[in-house]
């Protein structure tokens, strides 16, 4: 009897196995990422005794129906040059189960957050910058009607190998179109939205009386219509004294507004941002990119090539004011100006200031230890920070030719964030050609020169780069960077560069040899930030 | 064919021998079922955005034809290579195979407002989605950018590739018109 009934349970369950849907089977993926480095020059042999610096990682998700569960292993033995040292070790630092249905998605473990833009709360992670500030802890999404989204969390932070610290985050984003069920597609779609942040943080024994409990709140809204779209977020934070702001109990504020205009062949873009006294943080005393709860998105733009990122100007939490604009337009195909294929023309410029800080009162230092810091007018314009203008020309010329040409100027305060070495004040030209030479069906050639004039700092520099495809697997890069316009003759250094790879669908292996600095490098096919190295550096990728 | 073979060799034997053998089966059956799970893997569920901001989750990635999830930034060059190369021959493809591609955005808040009038001046009929917290990235296993997958017209994963140089377009159109005439 017994035999049968084990026998019936067996069949039961392996007929269901076979009539269920292939989307409540499991399914395990993943992917892995080395880094490898080994270092031929002194300084990098003096911090990685080692001789070589290696990062790897391997992430694996398994879904099963209304289920997924996965866990992220890291390995830093040593970690690679500019990545910090308290990375060294490995681990299992993120492992996750979540359950989903329609409406409700409830997360155990670590996971990731962005509320609005950003500014009061977002973790993210970055592997080739070394940024992860994930969460730890609880993390619930519910959509009980139509149109509406809230977002919730209370979760500790991770700091390396650690999680430690509080944060608890409501956010709630209305959708009125869909709550109110407009059927009018003609109508302009609003959208409104607030997030409520606090952390909580032990006073300790400290000569000034420190809030355990820091509260921040905002709220968004946008308005889409036709092509264009407008959207705002503001967001408060209470008293915060913190090694950023010297221990004061000013307030926080940020306003963000952006506005875009689109129709084919024709794009603007506006967008405004003022921030004063707004890093927040798990932890008073950290530093550096260190417990931080929030993530404001850099008011200047984001460069591509090499050159124009020389001095790259990077959000200022404590207070900063600006405004970028950018304005594109496609000359049509087939017309004078705008050839066989059509030119697509790109101006744009980004302008950011410091705010301007008075005293509190005749007795009071700004920024004094212990006090309100100090009083900002809103619309007030402190020092200028950093300036550019651009103008961008692409055109395609004919099936096997096309090319770009960006010319930049740019003004950057060297005086208050000393990227450069020398001087106050750096303005500088920057030219940029990238052109690609469609050889056969295959093969193809692309060549970027790229000049940075000026007068201060460093002098000027040179940049040459050949890359060579085979499509669909070879690559070959060549390039060097050369500061020939240096008064110090022995300084005129050369960054070089050797790379080949190969790519097979989504394994990606490449060998460089060279003397590198960091950023964003965009050849062999795909676009990845690299950290500086002077060496032989391996590269392995892969998705499954 | 395989229910065929069930009936034929159950016939033939005894009573304890029938259970014995089923439950051999039945167990066999779904484990391989079980296992062999990764060649039918979907598209998770993830709440991400439009182009215009609007929520969109990526379960209602659909279409008749083949499907194109092509993950890309305004920052990444080969990314924008490859989806100006496509869009001069988009049009032709989606009426000759009903292909659907969704370009994913992974531009994050510091740039993604610059989206909408970067696609429209390219002028690119693609649906175009915004994922600026790499939610989306994160499940579907991308590392770098640009990050292609191929889904044939039951939604299933039939390939993917990262990396772009010229000409890999060739490979795709071929692979979309395999897929749509399955």
């Amino acid at each position: 009897m017994q035999k049968i009934i084990f026998n019936l349970i067996l069949l039961t369950f392996s007929i269901s196995v076979l009539a269920q849907e292939p989307a409540t089977k499991g399914v395990l993926s993943g992917n892995l990422q080395f880094d490898g480095t080994y270092y031929t020059d002194t300084l990098s042999q003096s911090q990685r005794p080692e001789s070589f610096g290696m990062n790897a990682y391997a992430n694996f998700n398994y879904t099963y129906g209304k289920f997924s569960a996965g866990l992220r292993f890291e390995s830093y033995t040593p970690p690679l040059m500019g990545y910090d040292p308290k990375y060294r070790g490995t681990g299992i630092p993120y492992k996750y189960l979540t359950y989903r249905s329609n409406e409700l998605e409830f997360t155990v473990g670590d996971f990731y957050e962005q509320f609005g833009n950003g500014m009061l709360l977002r973790s993210y992670e970055e592997k080739m910058l070394g940024y992860d500030n994930a969460f730890e802890g609880v993390q619930i999404k519910y959509n009980p009607f139509q149109g509406i989204y809230i977002k919730g969390l209370v979760a500790k932070q991770r700091n390396y190998w650690e999680y430690t610290g509080l944060v608890r985050g409501l956010d709630a984003e209305l959708i009125i179109n869909d709550m109110f069920k407009f059927k009018n597609t003609e109508l302009p779609y609003f959208t409104l939205g607030g997030s409520f942040v606090s952390k909580y943080q032990d006073p300790q024994h400290s000569s000034l009386n420190l809030p355990g409990n820091v509260a921040s709140g905002g709220g968004r809204a946008s308005i889409l219509y036709k092509g264009f779209n407008l959207s705002g977020e503001y967001d408060y934070k209470i008293n915060d004294p913190s090694s950023d702001n010297n221990f004061t109990y000013k307030e926080g504020e940020a306003l963000l507004i952006n506005a875009t205009y689109s129709k084919k062949g024709f794009g603007v873009f506006f967008s405004a941002k003022r921030l004063d006294n707004m890093y927040f943080r798990s932890d008073r005393n950290a530093s550096g990119t260190n417990y931080l709860i929030n993530n404001p998105p850099a008011i200047a733009q984001e460069h591509t090539y090499a050159l124009p990122a020389m001095y790259p100007f990077a959000t200022q939490a404590n207070g900063e004011m600006g405004f970028q604009w950018q304005v594109s337009y496609k000359i049509k195909k087939k017309s004078l100006l705008g050839g066989k294929y059509g030119t697509k023309i790109t101006v744009s410029c980004s302008k950011v200031y410091d705010i301007k800080r008075d005293s509190i009162n005749d007795y009071t230092a700004i920024g004094e230890k212990g006090t309100n810091g100090y009083q900002s007018d809103f619309f007030a314009i402190g020092d200028h920070w950093y300036t550019d203008f651009n103008v961008k020309i692409h055109k395609k010329f004919s099936k096997k030719f096309k090319g770009s040409l960006l010319q930049q100027y740019q003004e950057f305060n060297n005086n208050t964030f000393h990227v450069g070495t020398y001087h106050d004040m750096i303005y500088s030209s920057i030219t940029v050609a990238d052109m690609t030479y469609k050889i056969n069906k295959s093969n193809a050639i692309r060549l970027e020169l790229e000049h940075l004039y000026t007068e201060q700092d460093k002098g000027s520099w040179a940049m040459a780069m050949v890359e060579y495809t085979v499509s669909p697997h070879w690559f070959f890069v060549v390039w060097d960077q050369w500061n020939y316009g240096n008064e110090i003759v022995n300084d005129r250094e050369h960054f070089y560069n050797f790379s080949f790879g190969y790519t097979r669908k989504t394994n990606r292996i490449q060998l460089s040899y060279g003397k590198q600095r960091e950023g964003v490098v965009c050849a062999g096919g795909v676009c990845r930030y690299v950290p500086a190295f002077e060496g032989l550096m391996l590269s392995i990728t892969s998705t499954f | 064919m395989i229910i065929v073979t069930i009936i034929k060799k159950t016939i033939k034997l005894q009573t304890n021998n029938i259970l014995k053998a089923m439950r051999k089966l039945f167990l066999s059956l779904a484990v391989i079922l079980f296992i062999t799970t990764v060649s039918t893997a979907q598209i998770p569920s993830v709440q991400i955005k439009t182009v215009d901001g609007k929520p969109f989750n990526t379960k209602d990635i659909k279409s008749d034809g083949p499907i194109i999830v092509d993950f890309w930034a305004t920052w990444c060059k080969p990314c924008v290579k490859e989806l100006n190369a496509i869009s001069d021959e988009y049009e032709d493809l989606v009426e000759e195979t009903g292909v659907k591609i969704y370009a994913v955005s992974i531009d994050n808040a510091r740039t993604s407002a610059r989206v909408a009038p970067f696609v429209n001046t390219n002028g690119w009929e693609y649906e175009v989605l915004l994922d600026p917290n790499s939610d989306f990235k994160r499940a579907m296993n991308v590392v770098n950018v640009p990050h292609v997958f191929i889904f044939n017209k039951k939604g299933e994963l039939v390939e993917q590739h990262t990396s772009y140089s010229e000409g890999d377009e060739e490979h795709l159109y071929e692979l979309i018109r395999k897929l749509a005439k399955e």
